[in-house]
């Protein structure tokens, strides 16, 4: 049994203009000990998805899904207090700014230890301890003194670090990371991403790790779900995914990132024309439709999730057989 | 912050000889005094008598210093009016004004605080608009106004309290929900501002992310960063209505500070006048101080600036 089983979840925000339907009914799952990358544009729904995994979703926030479970538990009709029994516990969350998610008024030690207190009712001393050995494992010097620090005193990759440890805490079998490293400096970044690839394989947590940057999935993910539009267009084990995009966006985004030796110098980076579109209201047909540069009038109807060799899916009409050659006429229907 | 607060003492002792000279200036170059304190029937040869008798005569900086000298051994010379010395006046009407202004604070805060905080909570709810009504009221409402009222609805048609007066802890009650009510309508509503900004930010939702309960990030983690604006107003009210109660003190017959000062100036009692305007600016002084030293307490941001 996964450790999180996400079957059509949908999360809609009434906003000014209508209801705004930032998830749009994706599945996936985690299974133990295993990284899913969550890759997509800003937008696609991929923080609203964290968010009501946790659930931390703004009020006016509507939720709903077929399958919400977490090692078994159905989170949808957990009350909320339950829920808080998980969060921190069972389930833990790294955000994308240091700078402004650890709270200025307290240490660090203070704000390390509260939620080991709060859910294993362990002593002050006890957390405090713990709190050095992963200030230590997260690679903070001088632990035991940090924890008498306040983050301001701390530097964005320090404070990122504290709140890995933080996340550590409570042993969480999942740990959701929103963009952790889009806010820090480049080689932040890398010392980062290293620090929780190899934490996770040693506590053998498993983490949900959302970016942007299909560069730093190649380098940790086991697998990755790709969101478009408040949806998942594409899920795959890593290497197929590189190796074989199903989806147009996918490949997209995939030639989007310049290598070097691949790319000539001097060229132009490549974008992907067009803007997503809006997710206020329904939307007819395949999303990506009017950026596809491949579109066909099969695109107007809304594509199925195609199954493709090796645990990969695809939602494209044309995932698994070639796009027929320009200005011919509609093949299938 | 030891360092914090030795240099803010150095800041306040600065402030206070400065307004000291202010004060001592003020009052000698609005006219002359000798005349002033003489009469209008006086002779020519009253007033040069009074000059001489009052040191009136002597250069400014030196009457200055003599002045400041005595200020430092709370010696403020004599009442010109009272049979008695400024510090015998002072000490006797003080305790009035202190615990005026100390129940209409502690009862400001008692009420602002909470109520800000369940606006804030209950945003945009009846409980929200009630509060925002009570805030509307309090502040368009003239304190004589409602410290009249309080009069005639308590004292004169129930009579549970009294209406004038400073002999027991009853006198209090009334002039302190009049001054108070007065506070209160500002600090709610900075209570209220201040905790939906922080109920909004990153490190809330990392408070949630932890699984702590309601209780814990409302009043651990949201309160103490909401109040912290709260408590330089609360500092400043306070300095407010130890000097400037002389309103409510008139509307209840309160001997305080307040009215002590406004009989001294209608009466031209200076020495009075002058003791009396640097201890309400010693109190604003202290009162900044405190409230610096609380905001180094409550955001550790402050202390190493």
């Amino acid at each position: 049994m996964p450790l999180l089983n996400v079957n059509n979840l949908r999360v809609d925000l009434p906003v000014e203009a209508g209801m705004l339907h930032a998830v749009r009914g994706i599945d996936f799952h985690v299974e133990r000990g295993e990284m899913l990358c969550l890759v997509g544009e800003s937008g696609c729904g991929k923080s609203m998805t964290s968010l009501a995994l946790m659930g931390l979703l703004p009020r006016k926030a509507r939720l709903s899904a077929d399958r919400l479970e977490f090692d078994g538990t159905d989170l949808t009709t957990l009350s909320e207090r339950r829920r808080s029994d998980l969060r921190g516990a069972r389930m833990a969350m790294i955000f994308q700014e240091p700078m402004t998610a650890l709270n200025p008024a307290y240490t660090l030690g203070n704000q390390l230890c509260e939620g080991l207190i709060r859910h294993r009712g362990v002593s002050r001393r006890e957390a405090r301890e713990r709190a050095i050995y992963l200030l230590g494992r997260v690679g903070i010097s001088a632990a035991k003194d940090r924890l008498d620090q306040y983050p301001h005193q701390l530097s964005g990759g320090l404070r990122q670090r504290v709140m890995i440890a933080m996340a550590l805490m409570c042993e969480p079998d999942l740990i959701i990371a929103d963009e952790p490293t889009t806010a820090l400096d480049v080689t932040i970044q890398a010392q980062i991403l290293r620090l929780l690839r190899e934490l996770q394989r040693e506590f053998g947590t498993a983490v949900i790790f959302i970016t942007h940057d299909l560069g730093v999935v190649a380098r940790i993910a086991d697998r990755v779900a790709v969101m478009y539009a408040g949806e998942v267009i594409e899920s795959a084990p890593t290497p197929a995914l590189y190796a074989a995009p199903g989806h147009p966006y996918t490949r997209g985004l995939l030639s989007c990132i310049p290598t070097p030796g691949r790319t000539p110098p001097g060229s132009r980076l490549q974008a992907i024309p067009g803007v997503v579109p809006s997710l206020v209201g329904d939307v007819e047909g395949c999303a990506f439709r009017n950026r596809c540069p491949q579109a066909q009038p099969t695109c107007e109807r809304t594509p199925p999730l195609m199954s493709l060799p090796g645990d990969h899916r695809a939602r494209c009409h044309y995932a698994d057989r070639p796009v027929p050659a320009p200005r011919q006429p509609e093949t299938m229907s | 912050m030891g360092t914090f607060i030795i240099r803010r003492v150095l800041v306040a002792i600065s402030v206070a000889l400065t307004i000291s000279i202010v004060s001592f200036m003020l009052l000698h170059l609005s006219g002359d005094l000798a005349t002033s304190i003489a009469g209008p029937e006086a002779t020519a040869e009253q007033v040069e008598r009074i000059r001489v008798d009052y040191g009136l005569d002597r250069p400014i900086v030196s009457q200055y210093l003599d002045w400041l000298g005595g200020a430092l051994t709370f010696d403020f010379g004599r009442s010109y009016y009272y049979q008695s010395t400024v510090v015998d006046l002072i000490v006797d009407r003080m305790p009035i004004t202190l615990t005026l202004g100390g129940l209409a604070l502690a009862l400001a805060v008692a009420i602002s605080i909470p109520l800000g905080v369940l606006a804030a909570l209950k945003r945009d709810t009846w409980i929200d608009r009630l509060s925002l009504l009570f805030a509307v009221v309090g502040q368009a409402m003239p304190s004589f106004w409602f410290g009249l009222t309080l009069i005639v609805i308590f004292a004169v048609t129930l009579q549970w309290l009294p209406a004038a007066g400073s002999d027991g802890w009853q006198h209090f009650v009334l002039p302190a929900i009049a001054l108070g009510y007065y506070a209160t309508p500002a600090m709610m509503r900075l209570t209220r501002t201040g905790m939906l900004e922080v109920l909004e930010s990153d490190y809330i939702r990392t408070a949630r992310a932890k699984g702590l309960r309601g209780g814990s990030v409302i009043f651990k983690h949201a309160l103490r960063n909401a109040v912290i604006p709260v408590v330089a107003l609360a500092a400043v009210e306070l300095g407010f209505m130890l000097g400037g109660s002389v309103v409510i003190e008139s509307v209840f017959s309160l001997n305080g500070l307040g009215q002590l000062a406004w009989d001294a100036i209608s009466r031209n009692d200076y020495p009075v006048v002058q003791a009396v305007v640097l201890i309400i600016a010693l109190f604003y002084i202290v009162l900044t101080l405190l409230a610096d030293v609380a905001n180094a307490a409550l955001d550790p941001r402050i202390r190493t600036r």
